[in-house]
């Protein structure tokens, strides 16, 4: 999440079958169920690689419900998945969020990301999960006074240019790698770069642990047992904050900019401004195609809620499937839908490249 | 077996835990505004609570796992941040107070 994404696309908009938020493990499995029924796949993911909650959360964890897998990682799970589309040659759009929808006058729709990518396509796919991935904002009065007020000063969640941090009294929050990785890559050109941890102790990399203690040993970093309490300035211009050590003494200290890393967490975010119908921030759908109550507009695993729903990764797949079906209809209105099972179809068998 | 939880807002209430379930699942399970993106997997520290009135001490001391998710939690207070998904309902745990932290 360091890198500002690459040009997404050549040809926009980008006219496909279906387009798909999300890139977790249902969202990835529609590819393939939408593929067998030759219908083509755009997908958009805040990430900047595929598995949503698998890959960001739990990636070395053992998931033990997935049929047929007795025991299988996070991260194992999305590369299979991975594996088993390829035939179907999805386009992926990392980094990217979806941010508007709207529907044209020839029935289709039109999907907008943050960073400028179209996609037209007769259906849309919400895999969103519980919806997007976004930096936790540490609960300091008036924080969001200080964002987003321009290269290298104020308060960022992300390091996007280097260069524009040189010369600057930075302060950076947080125990894990992110927060160590920007100490050690910050330090050389900053003015004073001062970490600021609840512990004394770090759960990032061992090394990285190691190069930190060694810049504070030549006196290149600060580093205190201190919380944030308050940030100092006129909003858009930070100019120092209020910390607390760990017996609640307070001091003030000189802040140019505060970086604060505390990893992710998911907020629905731009979905619940598409128009479809929310219920507690879920996408009410009917069981036999997994729509929404906006025809075209389909959602599928974590984002849905149903009767009898469970949040579970099986169900998901099997709600793809359902989907699948149904989008066909939509997107091919005068073909006719041929059933076919993957182990005696050798049509199938050919798009899956096996025959 | 009681767990008295003080939700964002402060407003508290008691709730009846279960032996063996996790205070996670009591709380959310009982209207508290908790996250638990993971699903109790010691793996996102949105179930973070304050855990208040001595009851700290009272508990198994967190694994070195819970120790190191709480590094991505906000507004850690030493002494007192815990994963609610880590700390599992018993008789000993019944009158636990916890406060569920900002997120």
């Amino acid at each position: 999440m360091t890198d500002a994404p690459a040009a997404a696309n050549s040809g926009n908009p980008i006219e496909t079958d279906v387009a798909i938020i999300g890139a977790g493990p249902i969202g990835l499995f529609a590819v393939f169920e939408l593929g067998l029924l030759d219908l083509k796949c755009h997908l958009i993911d805040i990430l900047d690689r595929p598995g949503g909650q698998c890959t960001e959360l739990y990636p070395e964890k053992p998931i033990y419900d997935i049929p047929g897998l007795p025991i299988v990682t996070g991260q194992e799970l999305v590369d299979r998945l991975m594996e088993q589309i390829k035939p179907f040659d999805p386009q992926f759009h990392f980094g990217e969020m979806a941010t508007s929808l709207e529907k044209l006058d020839d029935g289709r729709w039109k999907l907008k990301t943050d960073q400028g990518t179209e996609i037209i396509a007769p259906v849309i796919v919400i895999a969103a999960g519980a919806g997007s991935f976004q930096p936790k904002r540490p609960p300091v009065p008036g924080i969001e006074t200080f964002e987003n007020a321009g290269d290298g000063i104020g308060v960022h969640y992300a390091v996007r240019k280097m260069e524009t941090f040189r010369g600057k009294n930075i302060l950076i929050a947080g125990g894990g790698d992110s927060a160590l990785d920007w100490v050690i890559n910050l330090a050389p050109l900053a003015k004073t770069l001062t970490l600021v941890h609840h512990r004394d102790g770090f759960r990032a990399a061992q090394h990285s642990v190691n190069q930190m203690r060694e810049l504070e040993a030549a006196g290149k970093v600060k580093f205190h047992v201190a919380s944030v309490k308050a940030l100092h300035g006129e909003p858009g211009k930070l100019t120092g904050v209020t910390l607390a050590g760990a017996d609640k003494s307070e001091w003030q200290h000189d802040a140019d900019v505060f970086l604060p890393f505390f990893g992710l967490t998911i907020k629905l975010g731009p979905i619940a401004e598409f128009g479809i119908n929310l219920h507690e921030n879920l996408i009410p759908v009917d069981t036999a195609r997994f729509e929404s109550q906006t025809p075209g507009i389909f959602a599928i695993g974590d984002i849905n809620t149903y009767t009898g729903k469970l949040k579970l990764i099986l169900s998901g797949f099997h709600e793809a499937a359902l989907m699948a079906q149904a989008a066909f209809h939509i997107a091919r209105p005068n073909e006719k839908l041929r059933f076919q099972y993957t182990t005696s179809s050798s049509n199938l068998q050919k798009k899956l490249g096996v025959n | 077996m009681k767990i008295i939880g003080t939700d964002r807002e402060g407003n508290t209430k008691e709730v009846e835990g279960r032996d063996g379930w996790s205070v996670m699942e009591i709380l959310r399970d009982n209207g508290f505004d908790i996250a638990a993106e993971c699903g109790g997997a010691c793996a996102c520290a949105t179930c973070h609570v304050y855990v208040t009135d001595g009851w700290y001490d009272k508990l198994p001391a967190p694994s070195d796992a819970e120790i190191d998710m709480l590094d991505m939690a906000l507004a850690v207070e030493p002494g007192s941040s815990r994963l609610s998904c880590q700390i599992i309902c018993s008789d000993e745990t019944d009158g636990i107070k916890v406060t569920v932290a900002p997120e």
